[in-house]
């Protein structure tokens, strides 16, 4: 049975939870209201490295309105072992337990929660808490810790290492009559989503919680707590309906759940924690890195060799792991591959999955390495790229579900007028201003989750859609609500979407681009079975206009079901329930990737970015004045809402290549600019024209609705397209990002 | 090694020991007794469950908390309530006429100038106020003036669009009436 009328899908559609945000009622994680509610506030750790020798209290104790502190020495009780502290995707290692001994492991570890009735008492107790500590040596600078890196012995779940190298990449290097070999580094960065992290943990008494955290997933977040605390399943519900922001710093729990539910436990009251900005700071980040990127090429500009080696930051206790160099092989056609991935330890916080998470960095740095060799060969920085188009995955040797790159890159170029660019570095100017132009490739995955759905139609012929899917300002909410009323010819208006809730069908974490057609497609499935039910009792009604009929022959629009090819055949849903004595029809939905065709076929999302960068030839400032970012990602449900992921994607590479950048005082092991005054995210003033493309792909493999995800791809290249805009406009090469100013004028 | 007990003592902060203040908050008058070191933004989202102003960062760095007090868009985590005693304060569940939507929330929806939906109320009680000082007439204006309200989901060029958009129809209206 397909769908005939398509109302919904595939039109620009205005969010469903937009009313609800513009007018303030969207409640988030801390904005949840409780009887007798209690405020913890944490306090974190002044050294980065060493132990807790003495932590006084008694000052702190003596506010007015506090109700107990929590340290190491009187912590509720919680799992002893690590696995009982593993969340759905922890990194392999020790999870951070918090307040689990006097240990430090990095600058700004909770060592205390002070909870108290009122927010401000918290916040002032919490100023008076003074620890003494015996410090031990420290190293937070990757470059003095290069040396020591190391393969991780045990892989990340879910994420290849390097594939082994092909042909030989040294001889290829090495006979070669272009080639380049250089360093790049992408310096540390946060997540910073608005909403700071909270929880408001309500304690129902029973044994019960119902909690209201900030995660990216409600049932990792609820698997968490229940195997932290030891509690039953069906005791403990987590709640995110609205999330704002997260980026992959809501992947894993948080410090503020664990010390939201202790509290609560503890205390039989409800309680929230927040952390603070600058708390925020020590929480997972998008790890350091060192990266060398040696290509080389024929005359002609075709690659003959590829050799990429990084080496990125971890922490002391888990080895954080991403997917950085294998792109290296399968973005372009090359026979002498060589990649390698090394981590090095660090002490600090583990770092965490950051939009494209090592996409966004390796994917950076060779991309500004095949500018660097355009310009060796002679030959425009588009060019090589359509000349060295991979029509496979030569790291697999798989086929492509789909690629349509070739068109992002003509459609892209045209949108730009990249036609009109001089080849030549400084050759682009307007009065005090030097005009550059860059392009950059890039490419992130279109996976398929496992994810369930649960569908319901009611005789009034209204449907509810529900999976335990979270919109982190993705557009959940609304494609749902599409997918759910295609499925019926219903109108929006008729269908309620339900996430954001654990109690819901089980749902994978919301990242990786995902959840559109892993979630959808649940959906969808779902949806279908609810139709294949209500055929079943069509077919079985007295003198049923659709007896002789086979479900594919029908459909169901406008609340009826009825013969495709005879659409006078039909019954209302009313009649077909009334008969069959039902209220309403639920059913269940599942999708999962398949294993088969993954044996043959990988799928990828692909985009083209194009940059144009405006530099102050004196004083170095950069303006990003227009962006074109093409993408190939498959069937779009929602143009509107697809748009802005792509344009917050690009808003963030904007922010890596120019402004983001954690600093860290490694004598201290502190991060200093933990604020966001002084990390700089992209502001109003920094962004100007960005135009996103959207080309045809069709896909029939990569998920059952043809969806393959647009939360990353926005980010990848980004930051290489304005690098090598910016070379392209001042003839200067800035390998170390962000480019800022003084990079700029020094080099 | 430094005593803290000697930088300074407790204070207390029992929400009991207050001052009273009145404020007309949305239109509503309230009589209430806080003590002086609340900031008006935990006052709106803690005691007076008014959760649509939004908490980026406490210190003035982000814009979320952003509402007008006597019209004038401000950062209501840098006021403490007190100090403002008397003064009329407009929050986002407040900028509606009654139950149609203001100008600019309709345009954020239309125009997806959100993502995630967290600086939007900050975001559109600054646009009002910047449409009240009558400061922008161009998109550059638009964008350095409303530059202190961050948006890490990048719905930037969406919000200049539905900025610009209540912009050109009041001018329109305005040429219109004249
Ligand atoms: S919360 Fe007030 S400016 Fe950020
Ligand atoms: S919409 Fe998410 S921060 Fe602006």
């Amino acid at each position: 049975m397909s769908v005939t009328e398509a109302s919904h899908i595939g039109r620009p559609t205005n969010r469903v939870d937009g009313p609800l945000k513009v007018t303030g009622q969207a409640r988030y994680a801390a904005e949840y209201p409780a009887p007798d509610l209690l405020y913890g506030y944490l306090v974190g750790s002044t050294i980065a490295a060493g132990r807790i020798t003495a932590i006084h209290l008694d000052l702190a104790r003596s506010v007015p309105g506090v109700v107990e502190i929590f340290t190491h020495e009187n912590r509720g009780k919680a799992a002893w072992l690590d696995r009982s502290w593993r969340d759905e995707v922890a990194p392999p290692g020790h999870p951070f337990r918090p307040l689990h001994s006097e240990r430090i492991l990095f600058d700004g570890q909770p060592i205390a929660l002070v909870v108290a009735e009122t927010y401000e008492a918290a916040r002032d107790a919490a100023s008076l808490i003074h620890a003494e500590y015996e410090t031990a040596e420290h190293c937070t600078e990757l470059e003095r810790k290069r040396s020591e890196a190391y393969v991780p012995p045990e892989k990340r779940s879910g994420i290849p290492p390097p594939p082994d190298p092909r042909g030989d990449a040294e001889q290829a290097f090495e006979e070669a009559p272009v080639k380049i070999s250089r360093d790049y580094r992408v310096n540390a960065e946060h997540h910073n989503p608005m909403e700071m992290f909270g929880t408001t943990c309500v304690f129902e008494g029973e044994g019960r919680l119902t909690i209201y955290d900030k995660t990216q997933g409600s049932q990792n977040a609820q698997g968490y707590v229940t195997s932290v605390f030891g509690l039953k399943s069906k005791n403990v519900r987590v709640v995110n309906h609205y999330v704002g922001g997260a980026f992959g710093s809501g992947l894993r729990p948080q410090h503020q759940l664990f010390f939201a539910v202790m509290a609560a436990i503890e205390l039989e009251r409800s309680v929230r924690v927040s952390l603070t900005r600058a708390q925020m700071f020590h929480i997972g980040y998008r790890p350091d890195n060192f990266q060398t990127v040696s290509l080389a090429a024929d005359r002609e500009g075709r690659l003959q060799s590829i050799m990429h080696d990084v080496v990125a930051a971890t922490s002391r206790y888990e080895d954080h792991q991403e997917v950085v160099v294998n792109w290296s092989g399968m973005m372009y056609h090359c026979d002498n591959v060589k990649l390698s991935y090394r981590l090095a330890k660090l002490d600090t916080a583990t770092p965490c999955d950051m939009r494209a998470p090592g996409a966004a960095i390796g994917v950076t740095a060779l991309e500004c390495a095949l500018d660097e060799l355009s310009y060796e060969v002679g030959i425009d920085p588009l060019e090589i790229r359509r000349l060295n188009f991979a029509s496979k995955d030569e790291n697999t040797d798989k086929q492509f579900t789909s690629k349509a790159l070739h068109a992002c890159y003509s459609e892209g170029a045209a949108a730009f007028g990249w036609n009109e660019r001089k080849p030549e570095p400084r050759s682009m100017r307007e009065r005090q201003e030097l005009i550059g132009w860059g392009v950059s490739t890039g490419m992130w995955d279109a996976f398929l989750q496992k994810a369930e759905a649960r569908a319901k139609l009611s005789a009034d012929g209204r449907l509810e859609v529900s999976t335990a899917a979270s919109d982190i300002g993705t557009g959940t909410w609304t494609i749902l609500t599409q997918i759910g009323a295609d499925a019926f010819g219903i109108p929006l208006e008729d269908v309620t979407a339900r996430i954001g809730d654990s109690t819901l069908p089980t749902s994978p974490v919301e990242g990786g681009s995902w959840t559109a057609a892993s979630n959808g497609s649940a959906v969808q499935a779902a949806c279908e079975a609810v139709k294949q039910t209500l055929f079943k009792h069509a077919r079985k009604m007295a003198n049923s206009p659709l007896a002789a009929a086979e479900l594919e022959d029908v459909d169901v629009s406008k609340g009826r079901i009825f013969r495709r090819d005879d659409p006078g055949r039909s019954l209302t849903i009313v009649e077909v329930m009334h008969a069959a004595d039902l209220q309403a029809i639920e059913e269940t939905g599942k999708v999962g990737p398949s294993l088969l065709q993954m044996t043959k076929y990988v799928s990828y999302t692909h985009s083209a970015v194009f940059a144009e960068v405006r530099v102050d030839e004196d004083l170095g400032v950069v303006r990003v004045t227009r962006v074109v970012c093409a993408v190939a990602a498959g069937r779009i449900l929602n143009p509107k809402t697809a748009r802005s992921q792509i344009l917050g994607g690009v808003v963030m590479g904007i922010g890596m290549a120019l402004h983001e950048e954690g600093i860290t005082d490694h004598r201290l092991g502190k991060i200093m600019n933990h604020n966001l005054a002084e990390y700089h995210i992209p502001a109003h003033a920094d962004i100007e024209d960005i135009d996103v493309i959207f080309v045809d792909e069709h896909d029939d493999k990569v998920s059952p609705l043809g969806v393959k995800g647009i939360g990353e791809i926005g980010i990848v290249g980004t930051a290489a397209a304005v690098a090598n805009a910016i070379f392209h406009a001042t003839g200067k090469r800035v390998r170390d990002f962000p480019i800022t100013i003084d990079k700029l004028i020094a080099a | 090694m430094l005593n803290v007990e000697q930088l300074r003592g407790p204070v207390d902060q029992s929400s009991k020991a207050g001052i009273p203040v009145s404020f007309v908050i949305n239109g509503s008058r309230q009589e209430l007794v806080i003590p002086p070191w609340i900031t008006l933004l935990d006052l709106l989202r803690e005691h007076l469950q008014l959760t649509g102003t939004k908490k980026g960062c406490d210190h003035g760095q982000c814009g979320a908390c952003t509402v007008l007090i006597d019209g004038m868009r401000i950062n209501s985590c840098l006021v403490l309530a007190v100090s403002r005693d008397g003064a009329e304060v407009t929050t986002i569940e407040g900028v509606a006429a009654g139950r149609d939507m203001h100008p600019l929330q309709s345009a954020f929806v239309e125009h997806d100038a959100f993502q995630c939906g967290y600086c939007t109320p900050g975001q559109i009680c600054s646009a009002i106020g910047l449409l009240a000082e009558g400061r922008a007439h161009t998109r550059a204006e638009i964008r350095e003036h409303m530059s202190g309200n961050l948006c890490r989901c990048g719905a930037y060029t969406n919000i200049a669009d539905a900025i610009e958009h209540v912009m050109r129809q009041g001018a329109a209206a305005r040429e219109a009436a004249e």
